[in-house]
């Protein structure tokens, strides 16, 4: 048995292909063009607040927040805007984005830019609150839902943990252990911060046992700010867990870390915790304590063949930046790469073209090659069960995938379709290379459709 | 429009490839679309199936050591007929453009089929099983993974009932090592001694020891001479992870429970549990029959459901039924209830907990 705690249900452990994690972050200096799209978070897309010939700084408001599920989007270089254009985003959807000519770097004045660390924290709530929800920050780790909505907890409801998520359980990625790393002081800060904005006295930093490193640092700093009396005893710990995929999956990491688990079609507030990613935690240092919007985010830019010829590692990139520049300076396209992935192997998007820029929740460019990359011939599924006994939310896989194929979408509801978290740990683990989470998403999609026309035969 | 191949000259410029899209946002040729996951485990069918066949190979060795030469004669008939029979159905009846046998689950059904049937069988009956099992049992349905019933034991069901003489007649283990005829010397099996118990009781019989059960001196089909045998094979599966422990062991357990049940009642009559499942065939059906992937439910409650319920089944058979042996009946009357514990047995699913149910009523509506 392991020492370490991790989720009950299913899982999968895919090689871990850490390859940049020894790399230190390097900042890609902002040139040429960059096209930062209006809609980088779940929700509605922001609305636009400059045009065309508008001149702009690092920090200045393109579009504000729109509607109460939203985020603003700022401008991540200094520059012209040179058009109001449609660009192809990872999902390979085309979205309006703010197309600026980058001139210099001058940042707006309002922002601090030093780098001394400010651990005074303000005791104003929602002074907080428009700090976060006026910086822009979404989750960074993927899912881009915006940070200040999740923070606004409703009245009568209570945290009474926050959950640092620092597990980056996608195997390849390396940028949220960089952060850690490097950025221990301001997370910690920034931790503080959204336990205040929380009301809870308690936060959990949960890191797999493969980022031991960081796990040492940030427990050590913790005692430090314990024994200088910044922080009370136990108020924030590092929870160190087995390494295990999707543990990085919020309903999972509070499973693993506290036992709890978030009942089918509910939020993790309605079991009193509130999950938040490493990099999410530094932005709103940054936007809290130095007024600093969402400008920038880590990415690691790997792939075995660009890491073999010493290229690859962990960049700060400007929101907006082609994946064409971010390769470029990670050391230039392999020539025989057949795919390139937007985030984690396991849940991110092949991207279609170079020219995607990088957004808010980014976290990775894989570049595989076409043996990496090809799908397998799809052959007769063997009942093995494998699909069943690694699914982390005890759903049957293979009889979803039937149930889809036959169009019998009420009765995948019934199964839990929309349980489904979309892990991948179904596809990963099938010896017939079915595409069993290809026709689960199909299917989710129809019952959500289903759900509305009943809604909509209800009223 | 530029080619793949344009793609890998471009790609050998100083600092890499420039993205050359022929318009903003234009996909790029030669790069994949796809969702993800694009990672996959390093794990195939054939992986299994070979797996499979290799724990099988201790077992066939103890049907060589044992019954000697026609045991193996006997094997390699049946894997060569089973393999033959899908290679033609698939191939030449169903035309499909390559063949499914590479994949070792014929080869899996085919030993597995060898193993049920006497060393002394007549090749042409061993020929005309494994047929059945490949095309009655197995291709019928649609091939791999669409049977509902383990393809060897349909093969066995059918040559039980068409050749009842010659698949009752058992070859004495060690008694003709190198000769391809052993009709001369013929035994009984161990369940055979003791379902014959009559009047005369079980103290009164001469029984094998539990040693000579355990290692493979009795008489009985080729795979059922060691139960050592098909215990090292099935730990190999364990250790690959193909076979959950707890099913062959709810298997044996349940074999065990009913059959000490009627011992502890009349240990005159009855012999004891442990002679039941080192005797005969439950230790093939443990570790090879109620482990089949395709044939048994997909939980692993279900699974174990499943296990228990042929044992019982199995004993059942062994205690009170016309055959000695119960252990394939049992498998395939199980094998036809796998859609209703599939149905019943579900997995626990994530947030439908009592904990979960509790926090939801706490939490309220939202």
């Amino acid at each position: 048995m392991s020492k370490y705690k991790t989720f009950t249900l299913g899982g999968v452990h895919p090689p871990a292909n850490k390859l940049t994690g020894h790399l230190p972050i390097r900042d890609l200096e902002p040139r040429g063009t960059i096209a930062i799209p209006l809609s980088q978070h779940i929700g509605k897309p922001a609305e636009l607040v400059v045009e065309r010939g508008s001149e702009v700084r690092v920090g200045t408001l393109l579009a504000r927040a729109s509607g109460f599920i939203s985020a603003p989007v700022h401008s991540s270089v200094s520059g012209k805007v040179k058009k109001i254009d449609s660009v192809v985003d990872a999902q390979g959807h085309r979205r309006e984005a703010v197309v600026i000519t980058v001139d210099g770097d001058e940042w707006e004045e309002s922002i601090d830019t030093s780098p001394d660390l400010l651990e005074e924290i303000p005791l104003d709530r929602r002074m907080i609150a428009s700090r976060i929800a006026d910086s822009g920050i979404v989750g960074a780790g993927g899912a881009a839902f915006p940070t200040a909505v999740k923070f606004s907890i409703p009245e009568g409801r209570s945290v009474d943990t926050l959950i640092i998520n620092g597990v980056e359980c996608e195997p390849y990625l390396t940028a949220d252990h960089r952060v850690m790393l490097e950025q221990a002081d301001e997370l910690i800060v920034g931790t503080r911060i959204l336990m205040h904005e929380a009301g809870t006295a308690r936060a959990i930093i949960g890191i797999e046992s493969n980022k031991a490193d960081a796990i040492e640092l940030l427990q050590e700093r913790i005692r430090i700010k314990a024994r200088e009396g910044k922080i009370p005893e136990g108020f924030i710990t590092v929870l160190a867990l087995k390494e295990r995929y999707p543990q990085g999956g919020e309903k999972q990491l509070i499973e693993a870390a506290l036992g709890r688990e978030v009942p089918s079609g509910r939020l993790p507030l309605d079991i009193n915790c509130v999950v938040s990613n490493v990099s999410t935690a530094v932005a709103v240092y940054q936007a809290v304590q130095k007024n600093r919007p969402f400008i920038d985010r880590v990415v690691t830019v790997t792939g075995h063949k660009l890491v073999a010829a010493g290229g690859g590692g962990n960049f700060r990139v400007r929101i907006g930046t082609p994946v064409s520049a971010l390769v470029d300076a990670a050391g230039g396209l392999p020539e025989d790469t057949a795919k390139i992935i937007m985030g984690g192997p396991m849940t991110g998007r092949a991207i279609p073209s170079l020219d995607v820029p990088i957004t808010k929740g980014s976290g990775g460019l894989i570049l595989m090659d076409a043996s990496e990359a090809s799908r397998l011939a799809v052959k007769n599924c063997i009942r093995c069960a494998r699909c069943v006994g690694v699914c982390p939310m005890g759903l049957e896989p293979y009889l979803l995938e039937k149930l889809v194929q036959h169009e019998r979408y009420e009765d995948a509801e019934k199964e839990g379709i929309l349980d489904c978290i979309e892990c991948g740990s179904c596809n990963y683990a099938c010896p017939s290379n079915r595409p069993l989470l290809d026709w689960i998403r199909l299917g989710k999609g129809k019952v959500v459709e289903l759900r509305r026309s009943r809604m909509r035969g209800n009223q | 429009m530029s080619t793949r191949a344009d793609h890998q000259n471009s790609a050998q410029g100083p600092g890499g490839a420039r993205p050359d899209t022929t318009g903003p946002g234009a996909a790029r040729p030669g790069l994949l679309v796809a969702l993800p996951p694009h990672e996959r485990a390093d794990e195939s069918v054939a992986r299994i199936m070979w797996a499979v066949v290799l724990a099988l190979i201790p077992t066939t060795l103890a049907g060589l050591y044992f019954y000697g030469i026609r045991a193996a004669l006997v094997t390699l008939v049946a894997v060569a007929a089973a393999v033959a029979a899908e290679h033609f159905i698939v191939r030449y009846m169903l035309k499909r453009e390559t063949s499914t046998v590479t994949d070792g689950s014929a080869v899996v059904t085919g030993m597995l089929l060898a193993f049920n049937v006497p060393a002394s069988l007549p090749l042409w009956q061993i020929i005309l099983g494994a047929l059945v099992a490949i095309g009655v049992g197995k291709m019928a349905f649609g091939g791999i993974g669409n049977n509902p019933f383990n393809p060897a034991l349909v093969g066995r069901a059918f040559m039980l009932i068409s050749f009842p003489a010659d698949m009752t007649t058992w070859p004495v283990p060690g008694a003709a090592r190198m000769s391809l005829d052993l009709s001369a010397v013929t035994g009984a099996t161990p369940l055979g001694i003791v379902k014959d118990v009559g009047s005369v009781g079980l103290s009164a019989l001469d029984l094998p020891s539990y040693l000579d059960l355990f290692l493979g001196r009795i008489g009985g089909c080729v795979g059922e001479a060691s139960a050592l045998a098909v215990i090292l094979g099935g730990l190999f599966l364990v250790w690959r992870g193909y076979v959950p422990l707890p099913v062959p062991l709810a298997f044996l357990g349940s074999i065990a429970l009913v059959t000490g049940i009627a011992w502890v009642v009349d240990p005159g009559v009855y012999i004891d549990p442990l002679y039941h499942i080192l005797a005969g065939g439950a230790m093939l059906g443990a570790w090879f029959m109620v482990t089949d992937m395709t044939t048994t439910p997909m939980s692993l409650k279900g699974r174990v459901v499943f296990a228990a319920s042929a044992g019982v089944i199995t004993a059942l058979i062994r205690l009170f039924g016309g055959f000695p042996e119960g252990v394939s009946y049992s498998i395939l009357i199980m094998n036809a209830l796998v859609p209703v514990i599939d149905r019943h047995m579900k997995p626990r699913k994530f947030g439908y907990g009592k904990q979960a149910g509790a926090a939801a009523s706490a939490g309220g509506a939202r």
